[in-house]
């Protein structure tokens, strides 16, 4: 018989060809944080460009001075459930604010983003439903799909006619179907054709849902998405999102036109089961959001950033996702060239996010070196990063890379 | 089967009842997307959550007369 640790020791093997040593692509130590785009790895100085901090907001004073007082005013945890004792007035007013920013009658704080999918996908769709998702969702859309105990269909990512015909093959079903996609997409960093999915929501029926964990103060007038950007709002059923990238603090919430929104709170196990945010998130969060729609400028500048970025590795030849955006993300050739490339960009001052199949998309084994764009980088930083991916680029072309 | 000659090693010894994970070394999002194509030339969508209990070629070919049936 197995024991219960045996099917641990494939991933022993595979993460042992790769890294024997720290510091550790996987699971980086992040020594210090200096600054929303600065930090220490292994006795060296760092830019950070792997955080996902895309407006760098985690070290705003006005957001830190919100936590510091809701620290001091109400303690460091609620210790308790939102159906419990979890509910303060922050959480409530934060999902005021939230349903007032997306201009919706209703949102829902849940502890991540993680858990906001777990729990309001989760709670949506029963037995009897379908959800159609895109090939590239989130390992958390999928783990939410399998909690639900629906049909689960994949359309072929970023294919507004393959979701078409999967929707014309589910005939009748199609009025009750969840589909879901994402504003922009984790690891390539490409946006949904949105406005195509909606014409196909229009022709056959069913609810959207769009994770705009990657988007919400990224795109949109407001900040609000890829769903103002496209002036599609009106048909898009839910919002997910998170607090854990632009808002720079951790959390997720879902936002919808419909009512009945509120009842998941006594349906949603990831909402009742667990212990509300701490108040000095809330408060930082709360800040956050309002900085998100009232200073544009931030957004001028990450994607200022995002396209001197993209098409300076462009320009180097290096292959990237197919459009600029707060990911950039590099194509390389093998996990064996990810890793070396890692460590070089290491040596030159630059923290990325290496990525490895199978948490890339799409079951093309990509290796990626994935970068992520903040607002707080400047001008002398992006460029600096360009340096270092020059600097490296003989790697590939000797190994190679097809 | 001819979809799963492209995806399998080359030099596969393949039949209908071969573990296509176990046996062949597909991941899971290789037999995913060898189900994309399979949905295609026969124009069904086999749901991933019936994917789970399908190993073989044969399995898979059981699933989808099921599913043509059903419609």
């Amino acid at each position: 018989m197995m024991s219960l640790f045996d099917k641990f020791q494939s991933l022993s093997d595979a993460r042992h060809a790769l890294i024997q040593a720290e510091p550790s692509p996987i699971g980086t130590r992040i020594d210090e944080v200096l600054s929303p785009t600065e930090g220490r790895v292994d006795g060296r100085s760092v830019i950070l460009a792997g955080t996902n901090n895309y407006l760098g907001l985690t070290f705003d004073p006005d957001c830190i001075a919100a936590a510091h007082d809701a620290l001091d005013q109400e303690g460091t945890g609620t210790t308790g459930s939102r159906m419990a004792n979890g509910s303060y007035v922050s959480h409530t007013r934060l999902e005021e604010e939230l349903a007032r920013f997306f201009a919706r009658p209703s949102a829902v704080v849940f502890s991540t983003g993680y858990m906001a999918n777990l729990g309001l996908i989760g709670t949506l769709a029963g037995a009897d439903d379908v959800i159609v998702l895109d090939a590239d969702c989130h390992a958390s859309i999928y783990d939410a799909c399998r909690l639900t105990g629906a049909d689960i269909i994949r359309f072929r990512h970023n294919d507004p006619r393959d979701l078409e015909k999967r929707l014309r093959r589910l005939g009748e079903r199609t009025a009750n179907a969840l589909i879901v996609v994402e504003g922009i997409y984790s690891m390539l960093g490409d946006q949904a054709p949105l406005r195509e999915i909606v014409a196909v929501k229009r022709r056959h029926g069913g609810y959207l849902l769009v994770d705009e964990a990657h988007s919400l103060g990224v795109l949109g007038a407001h900040g609000r998405g890829l769903a103002e950007a496209e002036g599609v709002e009106a048909d898009v059923d839910f919002v997910v999102g998170t607090f854990s990238k632009s808002l720079g603090a951790i959390g997720g919430f879902a936002a919808s036109h419909h009512p009945q929104l509120d009842m998941i709170r006594y349906a949603s196990r990831p909402y009742i089961f667990t212990a509300s945010p701490s108040p000095a998130t809330i408060a930082s969060v709360r800040t956050a959001l309002h900085i998100v729609h009232s200073r544009d400028e931030l957004r001028q500048r990450l994607w200022a950033n995002a396209e001197r970025l993209y098409h300076g590795l462009a320009r180097l030849g290096f292959e990237l996702g197919p459009e600029p955006g707060p990911v950039v993300a590099t194509l390389l050739g093998s996990p064996q060239q990810g890793v070396a490339f890692w460590h070089g960009l290491l040596e030159r001052g630059v923290y990325v996010n290496l990525v490895l199949p199978p948490a890339t998309p799409g079951g093309r084994a990509l290796t990626l070196m994935r970068i992520s764009v903040s607002a707080a980088h400047d001008t002398a930083q992006i460029d600096r990063i360009i340096a270092a991916f020059a600097a490296l680029k003989p790697m590939l072309d000797h190994h190679g890379h097809e | 089967m001819a979809h799963l000659e492209r995806l399998a090693p080359p030099d596969s010894n393949l039949h209908p009842d071969i573990d296509m994970v176990s046996e062949l070394g597909l991941d899971s999002v290789k037999v995913m997307d060898l189900m994309l194509d399979a949905e295609d030339e026969f124009d069904i969508s086999v749901p991933l959550n019936i994917l789970a209990d399908i190993r073989t070629p044969n399995q898979l070919a059981q699933a989808i007369n099921k599913l043509l049936e059903s419609q």
